[in-house]
C-alpha cells in the first residue's frame, strides 16, 4: 500500500521489486551526485563571477582535456549503472518451470483470473476481480461520499480493493500468462516488482516468488478507457497450506453436482 | 540591464521607410514575409498555449482531492489526450517555427526564407488543423479519448471524432514538412558570403538538424495514424490480431516517429540557451564544436532508442538490453552540452537579466528532467516507473521547464531586436521567479506520486495520494497565472518600454545584432559583410 506523504519506491515482497528498488536507487544517487557537482559549479559560478562583483570575462573557449574527461567519465558510470540493470533483467526473463500458472486477462474494466495448472494439475478455478462496491458508489461524480471513508480495517483503500483477489502461494515460482480481450492494459502490483502489458490477441508472460505473505495492491498501468482508474488489482498471498486449502475450496465450489467429475474436464480451454 | 537604457534615436528613423503592407489583410494573410509569418506563429503558439493551459486547469482541478468532483472520467481523458496534443502540435513546436522564422534569415544574412509562399501556407494550415482538432470536442461522442499516443485498439474506440483528429494531425505534419523543407532551403542556399556551416549561430545548427529530425519523422506519423484510419474506417487490421495485424507494431512506428519528436521539441532550445548563455556571461560559448556534434549525436541516437517508450509490451530480453543501453548512451553528448554550458559561465563576466535567468533555470531543470530520463532508461527500474506520475513528471521537465522555457528567453531575448522596445525587467524578473516557485510545485511532487504507485491518466485515485496531489494542483494553478503575466508584461513593453539600441544586449553577438531595433520588415536585401564578432558565439574552430 502508498501512504500518505510518500517520497520513494517501496522495496516490495520479491527479488524482482528488490532489484528494481536496487536500480532505482543506484541511479537516483548517480544523478544526485552528479547533480550536486554540475549545480555546485553552476552556483560558485554566478555567485563568483559576476559582472557586478567586477568579473573580467576570460575568452578561452575550450579545454580538449576536460572535453575528454567528461565524455569519457560519464560513459563508465553508465557502463556501471548497466551492470547490474543487465544481470536483473536476465534474472526476470527466466519464467521456466513453475508451480503455479496463472492466465490473466483484461477486460474494460475488470480482470479474470484463470489458475491454469498447480503443480502439474489443470485446477479449473477461474474468476472475474473488479472493483469493490463500497469504492464503485464513492468514485461516483459528486457522490458526495468520503473516499477517506472506504476503508477494510485500518486500511483505506479507495480504488484500491476488489470483489475477489487473486489468492497466491508464497515461496513459490508463478507464472503469469497476460492478455487481453478489447484493449491494451497493463498488470501491476508495485510490491512484485514489474508491470506487462495485457494485450489483446497476444500473450505475454512474467513471473514472480513471493516471499511475505500480505494483501498487496495495484492497478491497471495502461490507458484503457473511461474507467481504466477503477480497474484495481489485489494479491493475497497466503502460505503454501492455506493456499492449497483455499485453492480446493473454489474447486469444490466450481465442480458440478457430480462428486467425481473428472478435473481435466473442468479445465478452462486456454 | 547594461545598455537598453540608452536609446538609439538612428534606429527609430528606419520604422517608417519599411515598406509594410497596408491593410490587416494584406500584411496578415498574405504575408510573404519572415518576420511577420514568424510573428504569427508566436502568436497562434501562445494562444495554443492558453487553451492547452487551461485543459490542463481542468486536469488539475480534478485531480486537487480524491473523488470525482467535476467532470466524468470520460471528460478527463479527452482533455489528458486534447491537452497533450495541442501544446506539442500547437504550442512548442510552432513557437520553435516562428522563432526560427524570425531568427534564421537575420542570423545568417538572408533577406527571407528561401520560400516565402510556402512559407505562408505552412503557417495558414495551422489554425484550420486546431480548429478542426479543437471541435472534436463539441462532437457526439466528444474529442480523442485515448491519449495523445493514439494506440490502438483503445483509440479506435472514439467516434467520428477519430477521422478528425487524424485529418488535423494530416495537416499539422504536412506543415511541420513544408516548414522543415523551407528551414532546410534557407539554411543551405541562402547564408551570407563568409557565413560557413561551421561558423553558425548554435540556433541555426540546431534547426538545420531538427529540420532533417522533421523530414524523417513527420511522414512516420503520417503512415501510422493512416493505417489507424483505414483499420477503423475501412476495414484493415493493420492493427488488430485477429485479422493479421499487430497491436504493438502501431507502438513500435508510433514511437519511431515519437522519439525523434521529443528532440524536435528540444533540440532548438539548446540552439536558444547556446545564445543566450554567452550573451550575458560575455565569454564565447565553450566549445561550439563539441556542441554541434553532441547535437548531431543526439538526433541519430534519436532513431534507434523508441522502444525504451515500450518496456513493458514483452520485448524479448535482447531487444530490452539494446534500448537500454542505446538509450542511456544519450546522457553522454547530452552531458556534454550541459558541461560546455557551465563551462561557458565559467570566469565569465555574469549579468543576470531576465533571458539568462530563463536560460539559467532551463539548464537547471531541464538537467533533472535529464536526470529522471536516464532513470527511466534502467529497464527493471522502468518496470516499476512505467506509465506512472514519474513519467509525467520526467517529460514535463523536460517539456515545461525544458523546451517552453528556453522558449520564453529566446523571446525576452529577442522581443527587443523585434519590436524595438525594452520589457520590463523589474516584471520580467517576477515572471521568472513566481514560475519557478510554482512550476516546481507542480511537477516535483508528481516524481513521489509516481514512485509511490500513482498510474498516469487517471482521474481519480487513492487517499494515500491526496497531499502530493492537492501540492501539485496549487502549482498548476499559480502557473495558470503566468500566459497573463507574459502578454501584460509583453504588451506593456510594446506600447510603453524604452526604446532599444542596435545592439540590446551589451555582449551579444551575431548578424541580428547588426540591423537596426525593432528590425526592419526587409533585412539584408543585399548580403552583408561578415566581421569576425557577427559570427557565432564562440570559437567556430573547437
Amino acid at each position: 500500500m502508498p501512504h500518505r506523504w510518500q517520497l520513494n519506491m517501496a522495496p516490495g515482497v520479491t527479488q524482482t521489486a528488490r532489484n528494481a528498488y536496487h536500480a532505482h536507487m543506484i541511479a537516483l544517487w548517480v544523478c544526485v551526485v552528479i547533480g550536486i557537482i554540475v549545480f555546485g559549479a553552476m552556483a560558485y559560478a554566478m555567485f563568483k563571477f559576476r559582472k557586478s562583483k567586477g568579473a573580467v570575462p576570460a575568452q578561452w573557449s575550450h579545454n580538449t582535456k576536460a572535453e575528454v574527461i567528461w565524455t569519457v567519465i560519464p560513459i563508465l558510470i553508465l557502463v556501471a549503472m548497466a551492470w547490474p540493470a543487465t544481470q536483473y533483467l536476465v534474472h526476470q526473463s527466466d519464467t521456466s518451470n513453475p508451480v503455479l500458472t496463472v492466465k490473466i486477462t483484461g477486460y474494460q474494466w475488470k480482470w479474470r483470473y484463470e489458475y491454469v495448472d498447480y503443480e502439474g494439475k489443470p485446477t479449473g478455478v477461474n474468476f472475474m476481480s473488479k472493483l469493490d462496491a463500497d469504492s464503485d458508489k464513492t468514485r461516483q461524480l459528486k457522490s458526495g461520499l468520503d473516499p477517506h471513508a472506504v476503508k477494510v480495517g485500518e486500511e483505506a483503500t479507495y480504488l484500491l480493493n476488489v470483489d475477489k483477489p487473486l489468492v497466491l502461494p508464497t515461496n513459490a515460482k508463478i507464472r503469469f500468462v497476460i492478455t487481453a480481450d478489447d484493449v491494451i492494459h497493463a498488470w501491476w502490483v508495485p510490491a512484485l516488482g514489474w508491470k506487462t502489458d495485457a494485450i489483446p490477441d497476444i500473450i505475454n508472460d512474467a513471473w514472480t516468488l513471493i516471499e511475505t505473505p500480505g494483501t498487496y495492491r495495484g492497478q491497471c498501468a495502461e490507458l484503457c478507457g473511461q474507467d481504466h482508474g477503477f480497474m484495481p488489482i489485489v494479491v493475497e498471498a497466503k502460505p503454501k497450506a492455506e493456499f492449497d486449502q483455499w485453492l480446493a475450496g473454489q474447486q469444490a465450489a466450481a465442480a458440478p453436482a457430480v462428486p467425481t467429475a473428472a478435473p481435466a474436464a473442468a479445465a478452462p480451454q486456454g | 540591464m547594461a545598455t537598453h537604457a540608452a536609446t538609439d534615436h538612428h534606429a527609430d528613423h528606419h520604422d517608417d521607410h519599411d515598406h509594410k503592407p497596408a491593410g490587416f489583410w494584406d500584411r496578415w494573410v498574405f504575408t510573404t514575409n519572415h518576420k511577420d509569418i514568424g510573428t504569427l506563429y508566436l502568436v497562434f503558439a501562445f494562444v495554443m498555449f492558453c487553451i492547452g493551459g487551461a485543459m490542463s486547469g481542468v486536469i488539475r482541478a480534478e485531480l486537487m482531492s480524491p473523488g470525482l468532483q467535476f467532470v466524468e472520467p470520460y471528460f478527463f481523458n479527452q482533455m489528458t489526450t486534447v491537452h497533450a496534443l495541442v501544446m506539442i502540435f500547437g504550442g512548442v513546436m510552432p513557437a520553435f517555427v516562428g522563432l526560427g522564422n524570425w531568427m534564421i534569415p537575420l542570423q545568417i544574412g538572408a533577406p527571407d526564407m528561401a520560400l516565402p509562399r510556402m512559407n505562408n501556407w505552412s503557417f495558414w494550415i495551422m489554425p484550420f488543423a486546431f480548429t478542426v482538432l479543437l471541435l472534436t470536442l463539441f462532437l457526439p461522442g466528444g474529442a480523442p479519448a485515448g491519449g495523445w499516443t493514439l494506440y490502438p485498439p483503445l483509440s479506435l474506440q472514439g467516434g467520428s471524432a477519430v477521422a478528425f483528429a487524424i485529418f488535423a494531425i494530416h495537416m499539422m505534419g504536412i506543415s511541420s514538412i513544408m516548414g522543415a523543407i523551407n528551414i532546410i532551403a534557407t539554411i543551405l542556399n541562402m547564408r551570407a558570403p563568409g557565413m560557413d556551416l561551421l561558423k553558425m549561430p548554435l540556433f541555426v545548427w540546431t534547426w538545420l538538424i531538427t529540420a532533417f529530425l522533421l523530414i524523417a519523422v513527420m511522414p512516420v506519423l503520417a503512415g501510422a495514424v493512416t493505417m489507424l484510419l483505414t483499420d477503423k474506417f475501412f476495414g484493415t487490421s493493420f492493427f488488430n490480431a485477429a485479422g493479421g495485424g499487430d497491436p504493438v507494431m502501431f507502438q513500435h512506428i508510433f514511437w519511431f516517429f515519437g522519439h525523434p519528436e521529443v528532440y524536435i521539441m528540444i533540440l532548438p532550445a539548446f540552439g536558444v540557451v547556446s545564445e543566450i548563455i554567452p550573451t550575458f556571461a560575455r565569454k564565447p560559448l565553450f566549445g561550439y564544436q563539441a556542441m554541434v556534434y553532441a547535437t548531431a549525436s543526439i538526433a541519430f541516437l534519436s532513431f534507434i532508442v523508441w522502444a525504451h517508450h515500450m518496456f513493458t509490451v514483452g520485448m524479448p530480453l535482447g531487444g530490452e538490453l539494446f534500448f537500454m543501453y542505446a538509450t542511456m548512451m544519450i546522457a553522454v553528448p547530452t552531458g556534454v552540452k550541459v558541461f560546455n554550458w557551465v563551462s561557458t559561465m565559467w570566469k565569465g563576466s555574469m549579468t543576470f537579466e531576465t533571458p539568462m535567468l530563463w536560460a539559467i533555470g532551463f539548464v537547471i531543470l531541464f538537467t533533472i528532467g535529464g536526470f529522471s530520463g536516464l532513470m527511466l532508461a534502467i529497464v527493471p527500474a522502468d518496470f516499476q516507473y512505467h506509465d506512472t506520475y514519474f513519467v509525467v513528471a520526467h517529460f514535463h521537465y523536460v517539456l515545461v521547464t525544458g523546451a517552453l522555457f528556453s522558449i520564453i528567453a529566446a523571446v525576452y531575448y529577442w522581443f527587443p531586436k523585434w519590436t524595438g522596445r525594452h520589457y520590463s525587467e523589474k516584471w520580467g524578473k517576477f515572471h521568472f521567479w513566481w514560475t519557478i516557485v510554482f512550476v516546481n510545485l507542480l511537477f516535483f511532487p508528481q516524481h513521489f506520486l509516481g514512485l509511490a504507485g500513482m498510474p498516469r491518466r487517471i482521474p481519480d485515485y487513492n487517499v494515500a495520494f491526496a497531499d502530493w496531489n492537492l501540492i501539485s494542483s496549487i502549482g498548476a494553478f499559480g502557473m495558470l497565472c503566468t500566459p497573463v503575466f507574459m502578454f501584460l508584461i509583453l504588451w506593456h513593453a510594446k506600447k510603453h518600454g524604452p526604446k532599444a539600441t542596435t545592439q540590446v544586449w551589451e555582449g551579444a553577438h551575431g548578424l541580428e545584432w547588426t540591423v537596426p531595433s525593432p528590425a526592419p520588415h526587409h533585412t539584408f536585401t543585399t548580403p552583408p559583410v561578415i566581421r569576425a564578432s557577427d559570427l557565432a558565439h564562440g570559437d567556430p574552430t573547437h
